[in-house]
């Protein structure tokens, strides 16, 4: 299964590499290593990270609905990337624009793991994370009622909805590091969150720390989803759906989803991003497609297939 | 290896233990009853380490079942019991399907938990324990919502399990299945210890802390609200 899955994975990377806006030609070296690879790349670690998040996640808050982007640590790193839009820091300096997003994540998960503090349970983490997404979407919403022109209000609108055009190098080397300590950090927990799947009581009798096993998801989820924010905006539903998808192929055991949930991911949000770029042929577009608006398009009625499947 | 000392918890402001001193020993079955809000759970908990506060066994040695355990997921009954090696750390494939045999479920290891009946999942609960091989036991009502004919294969294992030198302190409600199974019963009312005696002589105590008018008078019997 995770070699099935492994090769699927190296042939759309392929398929990414090769495939420009519609056409799947030997590309220049050029626009290989300067546009699509980036690309690819962060298209995959992306997925990756927010598959791996949900997926630990789900399991460590016992919750089938849990989401990277339930923590709020994806709005804070947009409202980074909005702050810096908005102080117009990006203009001569477009990296300031994903380390802003990155400053932001680190901020929301400070605040994150301040408000749950020293908790050791599920509900107060959520509460902490409902807490901070509150927080970052009133700031949001204020950064933009207070946006200086309205092409600055499009521009950060579009930002938010996530896409991958255009990304450098430079965003890999910058969300590549905090992306791959953050899933080192969660592809560690299965054990605990095997354990946890009867409950934190049973969890705390077989020896798991609870209140640590709860700290290091919500960290994992920070690194993966802020840094993933930071470089490609939101793009939601990716790691709510990985999980879902993988439970009829893997049986539901926690622990046993998280290595297959990265490649899933990637597969998922690279093969997404290739639709974005076909997408033009097939659709009378003049902009284009955000990328996390295909991947909720898709997601949903993925999430409601699944759903039906699971009903008795 | 494992019991309290003079030991007072309170939760949420209020005191549900008050000075309680309890250490059951191997080879022996005890049974903790009393009514509802007695702090029997509670003393359970104590003893397993999850209260604030107090030390918490070694996982490996103790194995603690709570009252209605249930998988959120859809585990199969064989990776439930797998659990058990956690605090082991390893995988080993023979104590888990000697648990499983042992709680009678062997043929249902590849079944999800939540395909199966009530009982059948209180005794995939129990395999889990069993697979830690521990020494002590700590089970929350396992024979609730049982049929008596399951409850009674249940109480007969612990019998069992107690007799082969390991330590089973288990909640139970059934005043009967205690008296019948257990060697030692401890009866809780209001947070204390109010007897504790070998099952032969529990009854009246017992029925005492339920509120049930049982002292000379042989004959059970209930006591209305009224007083009649």
């Amino acid at each position: 299964m995770i070699r099935g899955l492994a090769v699927l994975l190296a042939a759309i990377l392929l398929l990414s590499l090769l495939l420009g806006d519609g056409t799947v030609a030997t590309p220049d070296w050029l626009i290989l290593t300067r546009l699509r690879l980036p690309r690819t790349v962060l298209a995959a670690l992306v997925g990756g990270g927010l598959g791996l998040a949900g997926a630990v996640l789900q399991g460590a808050l016992r919750n089938p609905l849990a989401d990277p982007g339930l923590l709020g640590i994806t709005g804070t790193a947009g409202l980074g990337s909005v702050v810096v839009f908005y102080w117009g820091l990006a203009q001569g300096f477009p990296p300031a624009l994903p380390a802003g997003g990155l400053a932001g994540a680190a901020v929301g998960a400070l605040a994150l793991l301040g408000f749950a503090g020293r908790a050791a349970s599920g509900p107060a983490l959520i509460l902490a994370g409902v807490a901070v997404s509150a927080l970052s979407a009133a700031l949001l919403a204020l950064a933009l009622t207070l946006a200086p022109n309205p092409f600055a209000l499009a521009e950060i609108t579009f930002w938010l909805l996530g896409g991958l055009q255009d990304r450098t190098l430079l965003h890999v080397a910058l969300a590549a590091p905090p992306i791959l300590l953050g899933m080192a950090v969660l592809l560690r927990l299965g054990p605990a969150l095997d354990a946890l799947s009867l409950g934190e009581d049973t969890a705390a009798s077989l020896g798991i720390p609870i209140g640590r096993t709860l700290r290091l998801a919500a960290l994992g989820t920070a690194l993966t989803a802020g840094a993933a924010a930071a470089v490609a905006g939101g793009i939601g539903f990716v790691g709510l759906v990985v999980p879902h998808l993988l439970r009829p192929l893997l049986g539901e055991r926690p622990g046993a989803l998280l290595p297959a949930s990265v490649l899933t991911g990637a597969i998922l949000l690279t093969a997404a991003d290739m639709l974005v770029r076909v997408a033009p042929l097939l659709l009378p577009l003049s902009q284009t497609l955000p990328l996390g608006v295909l991947t909720a398009l898709l997601g949903a009625p993925f999430l409601v297939v699944i759903a039906r499947k699971a009903a008795p | 290896m494992i019991g309290l000392a003079d030991t007072t918890v309170a939760l949420g402001g209020r005191t549900v233990l008050h000075g309680v001193s309890f250490a059951p020993r191997p080879g022996e079955l005890v049974a903790l009853c009393g009514p509802n809000g007695a702090g029997k759970t509670t003393l359970l908990r104590a003893l397993a380490g999850l209260l604030p506060g107090l030390p918490a066994p070694d996982p490996r040695r103790v194995a603690y079942v709570p009252q209605g355990a249930r998988s959120t997921w859809g585990l199969t009954v064989g990776q439930i019991a797998a659990l058990g090696r956690i605090p082991h750390r390893d995988t080993m494939a023979q104590p888990v399907t000697e648990a499983l045999r042992q709680c009678g479920i062997l043929a249902l290891r590849d079944v999800r938990v939540d395909r199966i009946s009530g009982g059948e999942a209180r005794r995939a609960m129990l395999a889990r324990a069993f697979a830690t091989e521990p020494d002590v036991f700590l089970l929350d009502e396992p024979t609730a919502d049982l049929d008596p004919a399951a409850a009674h294969d249940i109480m007969r294992l612990l019998r069992g399990t107690a007799e082969t030198g390991r330590t089973v302190v288990a909640v139970l409600h059934a005043i009967d299945l205690a008296m019948r199974y257990a060697h030692r019963v401890v009866v809780l009312r209001g947070g204390r210890i109010v007897a504790d005696l070998p099952a032969e002589h529990a009854l009246p105590a017992a029925a005492a802390a339920f509120g049930l008018g049982y002292g000379s008078d042989p004959t059970p019997r209930l006591l209305m609200p009224d007083g009649r």
